[in-house]
């Protein structure tokens, strides 16, 4: 025993960063990657469990200690094949996957210390296959000749596209934008998120034979209805739960208040930063707030910095223990220079002559019974107001499903939130549709909107079999 | 990629696009409008669907130059390829027969109001148009409007064409002559045009549909750019409207909206004049 402790080495192998100075002023990834080297030493790390406890953390159930196994012999290629066995997004779910919440916690040695850096890892094979051109061209299944319709190319609609490809059906994408990705593309920023890695992911899943089409709005340009009498067998649903929510207070619509879709679509879909080399402008003030907690604020506010606010405040209503961000992007956001004002929340914009705003009177909260999430609900402590002297405001309160595709689907049920019903393996109330990802689920993470489509597929092929 | 087979120009800053894009012009309803983006560095913007052609998978767009985004459009030709055109997008108008209706564009408005105007006409409803621009120059498709309206009435503001008048002037006299008899008004233009319209219509209480022209970014409900005030409540014009009961409209608020850009806009629009003035001049394109 105590051979085996001394051997074991709890400290995680850092993974080098761009300091805080540079990258406030770039939109380059933070992150750099491990080299060769440092994934070997951390991979050495990994105990490989016969019953790795890691495996059942992770949504899509990657074989975690056999990749990495492969990454101690230097062999990164047998090590892709593994992940890419169950992950079709590697690259994707290696940088923004809350590995601390899923894989990570689980393994063993977080009882000890810090736990394998599984997501280092996973991302550090995806960016080898990236620098050495593909490798892994998996097994196709022969044509069944059934054909699926899968709407929006998020990370719900690519896994359920890519699964169905491979087992051998033919598969449409449609996207109602002009680049597939979906919050991976016009949400997360190139700093976190290159877009370089997420257009790899997607020219992965289109070499499998999906086809994927653009401009295509489901529930204007085409129905569901007509799909599936249009020779589509089945069609999945992964569009996302991208409808901006308002904080409902005096001021809300004064110019220079922006949801966080809005900010981050003009900043990452259309580049506003490299304005005017690209057409679409952005106007971020010298003073900015960004409402709410959550990693969409902190990708906002650090998004600000970039684009040259002296300061980003981020209101919170709760207290730091409660915001629902990863520890690392807090950390992150709170290096670049980000101010954290918990305790608070907006109860006015003020604006000036111009319709601009100005200004925000806030009061502060504090945190009293918990609430039916469980954690103590915010109530304003009376008297406490102040003014906040902004001229940018960003809401990231979160995001309600859009209703464009149940508005115009008859037979599909939705909760009284306006997502999707539907079972553990995605099936609607509707026959023939599936559904999955924040579309069901309401706001969740890239992961497990890709486990959701991988059910789906399962379910879908079985479906398909049994027609 | 979706090519332009066929381009005119309606005035001097007035112009035609008919594009390929059979997706949207299968399913396209008079009232609705796409997002196009001419090149990956483009900006995405809305434009009305003017008239479509289904068996010829084409959809025609009439617009004003007024910034970087439209005059470069302006300056594309018949095999030109824009890179994105989505939709159809918003809502179609609300076509039946309601009696006797008033249709009225403004400057590049007649270009939507055309087709709201000739559905009306063939849902049986007695169609009065009023169309009107700041000049003779800026009017197009009066001969079109003619044919779907039992009448027709032209103002220029300067009166170099028609009747020297905004069209809030022929409005007024309508209303006082039998504002009873109109069971619903359309207005689409300028902003403040229709801003104007409503003013005059709400004493009588007829129902006015405005069309807006808020700033987009995806036209599909996922940003809240286009969001107007309607008496309080919040709607994103791309995917509730883009028609709305003109008398909920919190024109101020819109108004104010469309400048927020303003800077940035005159910006782009002199890099883009620099950079082309000396090619436009050779005779080639941009
Ligand atoms: C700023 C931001 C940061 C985030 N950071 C993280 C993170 O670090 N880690 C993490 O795990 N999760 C993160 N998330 C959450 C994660 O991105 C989502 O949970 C995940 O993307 C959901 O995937 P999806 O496939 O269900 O939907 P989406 O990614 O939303 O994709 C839906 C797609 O469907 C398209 N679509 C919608 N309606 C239609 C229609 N009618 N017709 C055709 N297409 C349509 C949309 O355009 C979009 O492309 C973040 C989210 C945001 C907004
Ligand atoms: C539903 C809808 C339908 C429209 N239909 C037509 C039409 O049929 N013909 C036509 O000529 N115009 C139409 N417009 C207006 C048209 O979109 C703008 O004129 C165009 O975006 C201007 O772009 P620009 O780069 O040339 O000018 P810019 O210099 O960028 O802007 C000039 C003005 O146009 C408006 N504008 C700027 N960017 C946008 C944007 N992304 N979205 C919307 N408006 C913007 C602003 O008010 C701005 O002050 C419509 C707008 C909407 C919302
Ligand atoms: S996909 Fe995410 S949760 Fe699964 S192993 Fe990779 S990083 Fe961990
Ligand atoms: S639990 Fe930890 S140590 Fe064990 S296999 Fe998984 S990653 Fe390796
Ligand atoms: S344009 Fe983005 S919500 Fe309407």
């Amino acid at each position: 025993m105590e051979e085996r402790r001394k051997k074991l080495n709890l400290n995680r192998v850092p993974m080098p960063k761009q300091p805080p100075e540079t990258r406030r002023l770039n939109f380059e990834e933070v992150a750099l990657g491990y080299t060769d080297d440092l994934a070997r030493l951390e991979a050495e790390r990994c105990l490989e469990c016969k019953k790795p406890t890691c495996v059942r953390g992770c949504p899509v159930m990657v074989d975690i200690p056999d990749f990495i196994g492969e990454i101690k012999k230097g062999n990164p290629e047998g090590a892709l094949k593994i992940i890419k066995n169950k992950n079709s997004l590697p690259g994707i779910c290696g940088r923004v996957c809350p590995q601390e919440l899923q894989c990570e916690k689980q393994c063993i040695l977080a009882k000890k210390g810090a736990p394998v850096a599984i997501g280092r890892l996973e991302r550090y094979v995806a960016d080898w296959e990236l620098h050495n051109g593909r490798r892994s061209i998996p097994e196709i299944a022969p044509s069944s000749g059934r054909r699926v319709a899968v709407v929006g190319s998020g990370p719900a609609g690519l896994t359920c596209a890519a699964d169905l490809a491979r087992m051998g059906h033919s598969v449409t994408i449609f996207e109602a934008l002009h680049v597939a990705g979906g919050v991976l593309v016009y949400g997360i920023p190139e700093f976190r998120l290159p877009k370089r890695i997420v257009q790899a992911e997607v020219a992965y899943v289109a070499s499998l034979g999906v086809e994927i089409r653009l401009d295509a709005i489901v529930g204007r340009t085409v129905q569901v209805d007509e799909l599936l009498s249009d020779g589509y067998d089945a069609v999945f649903l992964g569009i996302g739960a991208g409808a901006p929510i308002f904080l409902d207070v005096p001021g809300k619509n004064l110019n220079g208040i922006y949801s966080a879709n809005e900010f981050l679509t003009r900043i990452n879909l259309m580049k506003a930063y490299l304005f005017p080399e690209y057409d679409t402008p952005i106007k971020v003030g010298r003073r900015v707030a960004v409402i709410g907690g959550g990693n969409v604020a902190m990708d906002a506010s650090r998004c600000a910095v970039r684009m040259g606010a002296q300061e980003v405040f981020v209101v919170y209503r709760r207290s730091e223990k409660e915001m629902p961000a990863r520890h690392e992007e807090i950390e992150n956001a709170q290096e670049e220079g980000v101010i954290f004002k918990v305790l608070t929340t907006p109860v006015r914009f003020i604006g000036d002559e111009h319709g601009w705003v100005r200004a925000m009177e806030c009061v502060q909260m504090e945190l009293g019974d918990p609430d039916e999430s469980g954690r103590r609900r915010p109530v304003p402590k009376p008297g406490s107001e102040f003014i906040l002297e902004v001229d940018t405001v960003i809401m990231s309160l979160g995001n309600s499903p859009n209703p464009l595709v149940p508005q115009n689907t008859p037979g599909l049920e939705t909760t009284r939130w306006g997502t999707i019903v539907a079972d553990e393996n995605g099936r609607t109330s509707k026959r023939g549709v599936w559904a999955g990802g924040d579309i069901v689920t309401g706001a969740a993470t890239v992961i497990s909107a890709m486990g959701a489509g991988k059910r789906a597929a399962l379910d879908i092929d079985a479906y398909l079999k049994a027609l | 990629m979706f090519k332009i087979v066929d381009k005119k120009t309606l005035s001097p800053s007035t112009k035609l696009v008919v594009v390929r894009a059979p997706h949207v012009a299968k399913r396209a309803r008079p009232g609705q409008f796409v997002m196009i983006q001419i090149d990956e560095s483009g900006e995405r913007i809305p434009l009305t669907i003017a008239d479509f052609d289904r068996r010829a998978g084409t959809v025609t767009m009439i617009f004003q130059e007024v910034g970087k985004t439209t005059m470069h459009l302006g300056t594309l030709r018949p095999g030109d390829e824009l890179f994105a055109v989505a939709g159809p997008l918003g809502h179609p108008s609300e076509i039946a027969l309601y009696g006797k209706v008033l249709c009225i564009g403004g400057g590049v408005g007649i270009a939507p109001i055309f087709p709201i105007a000739r559905a009306l006409k063939e849902a049986g409803n007695t169609v009065l148009s009023i169309i009107g621009a700041r000049t003779k120059d800026l009017l197009f498709w009066e001969d079109r409007m003619a044919s779907v309206s039992d009448e027709l009435i032209i103002c220029t503001d300067d009166g170099s064409y028609g009747r020297k008048a905004v069209v809030t002037q022929p409005l007024q006299e309508i209303l006082m002559k039998e504002a009873s008899n109109i069971a619903r008004i359309w207005a689409i233009g300028p902003a403040v045009m229709m801003k104007f319209v409503c003013k005059a219509t709400e004493p009588y209480g007829i129902p006015t549909i405005v069309s807006l022209n808020t700033i987009m970014v995806d036209g599909t409900g996922m940003c809240g750019s286009c969001r107007v005030d309607l008496k309080g409540e919040t709607k994103f014009v791309c995917v509730d409207g883009p028609e709305f009961d003109g008398h909920l409209v919190n024109w101020e608020n819109l108004l104010m909206r469309l400048c927020i850009y303003r800077e940035e806009e005159q910006l782009a629009l002199n890099r883009w004049l620099e950079t082309t003035q000396g090619v436009i001049a050779a005779g080639g394109k941009a």
